[in-house]
């Protein structure tokens, strides 16, 4: 616990499933999106204006309140060259920044590593939900992964403190180095004596917490509660990694995405409410982004794989305000049907590692990519 | 006669989910050939009841919402049932047609495509797709119902196949169109259940040819007026599908495999063993038991002991199998159906349709405190049958010394093998837990479970 509160923190939310840029960031004027749009668009009325040709999707009211004060940074065209249009192997892409291989290290693991290069902290990174993300992973580097905050802990089901407590002392020598180990040997021991340790640190979280928000009922608002509780109590958490979803909206889009909009919109506002609340939010970033966007014409009920997407930044220390452009809808500028990215997500990144975390972000993104300036 | 226990119970937990030492006793007998051929039909063996289950859990019966007791059933199939094979395959497509309840918001669909994987999983794989095309949960899972000769949808083209079948790098962009097309008007409908029924109407498949693209249509080289079984047939026949089901099935029954979107760029850990599954994949036409009697009786199987991290689904099944008493459908199923979720696994709820991360990715701090603390307090809870034959099998061996007694244990547990340095450190607990000469009942089961606690909490645990 080396850091204080006034170190830079960033929290992902990954928008898992590929979120419609179209529907969430309309270009309303554009008579092309009507054209494309005729099953699935959103009526002139609902559209949430953000500028003369922009609005965004109807239940985005509370990041347009964040919007409208300057605290929210939407950038267009996000992607890279030749989307496979695949989930997965997008997904890894946007994880490892390795467009061409297959990577396994992940941007964020590459930051945590920079940050904390003696591990001097088991919760420099914390992963909130079921599954850790590959954005996060690198070997040797730490990741507390918390499904729910309340019920963190190891071995808690021994009532006697005495035998708990000897056989947490022998966990933790089963769990140390051992020589001649392979590498899923090691990455278990590490991962032990990880979770042991964090358990200890994250454990006293919920109960320093009080706050007059009352988060609403979503996966994503116990998820970033659960972030604004570990960022609260101070124990040096600089990644926050968390998603939700799936924005996979092959069919019945309309409904999917309000919902969903919905609920991240209201998760976001209570969040900074309570960072605010605790003058805790100066220091916080909050990262949104899909691994794609989706295909310009709707398919009669919804839409089907894209390319560029939009990405948000969001929080007291971004300059809002749109970045990059937003491309062409024209039929003959589209690639198989898609938008075509013009912002290569890397210097996306690079920003996010070089502006806000203070880090060398060549070595991460591999490259010199054109960085928009929300920071 | 191969009667090598430890093989035996290698074989046991990858074909099915563990076993007790009174069974492996019973195998050992009868030798490995035997259970192979035993485990690979399963109609000479009891299935689990499920009549019985619905007896103790009526409202297991069309559940309304999701949130009914989903899992639960399935669960207590792969406890209580003696074709594990069988049911292990169901698993085994679980992962690979990876389809979940968050979106369907229909369990008894989602339960109904766990069945047919139960009926036609250990058949013909050709069969078992066009069975999964017109599966009325997956038509719903990948908007296939919602893929119209007018407008064509995607999903259910695309990943059929990207992960059902053939694998990503195989196919173009337009191969992807033409087989979508060729699956329009393959649709669902509901059924209108006789007299008032609770929950929701069950789907049926039905094929709509006014809504089908009868068209011509160029697929992988191929052209033709293709319905979706041609689409099938195509795709069968296609090399990469062997390989890519070889690949799938060495890295759920023999070795962890890096994970599936990596296939396309990272070659097997064992070609030789992938490449003599395909071959016998296309020989044997497609025939699932084929494949799995020659993956069985192979040298890379044999030796392929702890080379891969037990599922959250093992843990728990394993787990539950191990201590005993859960083959009854006692009250709590439904609470114990969870607990795979909690390690990373939701039963009949994957995270997408391109199923879990495998291997060592089940493992992070989280997932890792979560199954060490379930099977900590499982195997410590000594009320349960398994524990207190454990228990009793170690008393019958008599006066041990530290060093003895925990071999004694590792190996009624397993046999287990551990490293040299853990071996160390569960000695050293033994050597503090006191005497261990079993005069007093109560006090000698504390400490044969407070041992099996520590084992069950060691790295090499998590692996099978």
């Amino acid at each position: 616990m080396t850091s204080t509160t006034k170190d830079p923190v960033i929290v992902v939310l990954q928008l898992s499933g590929g979120n419609d840029y179209l529907n969430t960031v309309i270009p309303y004027t554009d008579p092309l999106y009507r054209d494309a749009r005729q099953a699935v668009g959103i009526p002139d009325s609902d559209i949430l204006r953000i500028s003369d040709s922009l609005g965004f999707h109807p239940s985005m009211g509370v990041i347009q309140t964040l919007f409208n004060q300057g605290n929210v940074a939407v950038v267009h065209g996000v992607g890279y060259p030749d989307s496979p249009r695949s989930h997965f192997r997008s997904m890894d892409i946007w994880h490892t920044c390795e467009p061409d291989k297959m990577g396994t290290e992940g941007w964020l693991g590459m930051a945590a590593r920079d940050l904390d290069p003696h591990k001097e902290n088991v919760v420099t990174t914390v992963s909130i939900g079921p599954s850790m993300f590959r954005a996060v992973s690198l070997p040797g580097v730490p990741v507390a992964a918390v499904d729910n905050l309340e019920s963190y802990g190891l071995l808690t089901g021994i009532s006697s403190e005495l035998q708990r407590s000897k056989i947490i002392d022998r966990f933790s020598r089963m769990y140390s180095p051992t020589i001649g180990s392979d590498f899923v040997m090691n990455y278990l021991g590490d991962t032990g004596l990880e979770a042991m340790e964090g358990a200890d640190i994250l454990k006293v979280a919920p109960g320093m917490y009080s706050s007059s928000v009352e988060y609403s009922d979503s996966t994503i608002s116990r998820r970033l509660k659960n972030i604004a509780q570990i960022h609260l109590a101070n124990v040096g958490t600089r990644i926050f990694y968390c998603d939700y979803g799936s924005f996979d909206s092959h069919a019945n889009q309309e409904g999917m995405l309000s919902q969903l909009w919905t609920d991240v919109s209201q998760a976001i506002g209570d969040f900074f409410d309570d960072l605010r609340e605790h003058d805790a939010a100066d220091n916080v970033i909050m990262v949104l982004f899909s691994e794609f966007g989706r295909r310009v014409k709707d398919n009669g009920s919804g839409t089907d794989h894209g390319a560029a997407g939009a990405a948000f930044v969001i929080g007291d220390p971004v300059k809002g305000g749109f970045y990059g452009e937003y491309p062409s809808l024209k039929p003959e500028t589209l690639q198989q049907g898609d938008l075509v990215p013009n912002l290569d997500f890397r210097g996306f990144y690079s920003t996010i590692i070089e502006d806000w975390l203070g880090l060398d972000a060549n070595p991460i993104v591999k490259g010199v990519f054109e960085k928009p300036a929300f920071i | 006669m191969n009667n090598d226990i430890e093989l035996i119970a290698h074989l046991m937990r990858r074909a099915g989910f563990g076993a007790s030492r009174t069974e492996l006793e019973y195998r050992s007998s009868i030798g490995y050939d035997a259970t192979v051929e035993e485990l690979l039909n399963p109609d000479t063996q009891l299935s689990s009841d499920r009549l019985e289950f619905l007896r103790y859990h009526p409202h297991f019966w069309k559940p309304i919402t999701s949130s009914g007791m989903g899992g639960a059933g399935w669960l207590h199939d792969m406890v209580s049932t003696q074709r594990v094979l069988q049911e292990k395959m169901v698993l085994f497509w679980h992962q690979v047609f990876a389809t979940g309840y968050s979106k369907i918001d229909h369990y008894h669909e989602v339960i109904h495509q766990i069945d047919m994987f139960r009926d036609i999983g250990m058949g013909d794989y050709r069969e078992l797709l066009v069975a999964l095309a017109k599966n009325p949960a997956m038509i719903y899972w990948l908007d296939n119902c919602d893929n119209h000769s007018y407008a064509v949808n995607e999903n259910w083209g695309r990943e059929l196949l990207e992960l059902f079948s053939m694998g990503v790098g195989n196919y173009t962009e337009d191969d992807v169109r033409e087989c979508s097309r060729a699956f329009t008007g393959w649709t669902i409908t509901p059924m209108i259940p006789r007299g008032s029924g609770t929950g929701r109407f069950d789907w049926a498949f039905e094929y709509q040819e006014e809504d089908h693209d009868d068209g011509e249509k160029t697929f992988l080289g191929h052209t033709g007026n293709f319905n979706g079984e041609d689409i099938i047939d195509i795709v069968c026949a296609h090399p990469a599908t062997a390989r890519f089901i070889a690949r799938h099935l060495y890295n759920f029954f023999v070795a962890d495999e890096p994970q599936v979107p990596a296939w396309s760029v990272e070659p097997p850990r064992d070609e030789a063993a992938v490449q003599l599954l395909a071959d016998t994949f296309r020989e044997s036409n497609y025939d699932m038991k084929a494949v799995l009697r020659v993956l069985f009786n192979s040298e890379f199987f044999k030796e392929a002991r702890f080379e891969k991290i037990k599922s959250p689904v093992e843990v728990v099944v394993g787990t539950m199998r191990l201590v005993g008493g859960y083959e009854f459908p006692k009250p709590g199923i439904g609470n114990l159906a969870k607990e795979p979720g909690y390690m990373g696994q939701d039963l009949l709820g994957p995270p997408s349709v391109e199923g879990w991360h495998t291997g060592s990715e089940w493992i992070n701090s989280g997932t890792l405190m979560k199954r060490i603390n379930f099977t900590a307090d499982m195997v410590g809870d000594t009320s349960k049958p398994g524990i207190q034959d454990i228990i009793s099998r170690v008393k019958s061996k008599g006066n041990l010394n530290v060093d003895t007694f925990v071999d004694t244990c590792l190996d009624i547990l397993g046999p287990i093998e551990v490293q040299e340095e853990t071996k160390g450190q569960l000695v050293g607990h033994a050597s503090e837990l006191g005497d261990l000469t079993w005069s007093d009942d109560k006090i000698s089961s504390d400490r044969i479970a407070e041992m099996l606690q520590l084992i069950v909490a060691t790295r090499e645990y998590q692996y099978q």
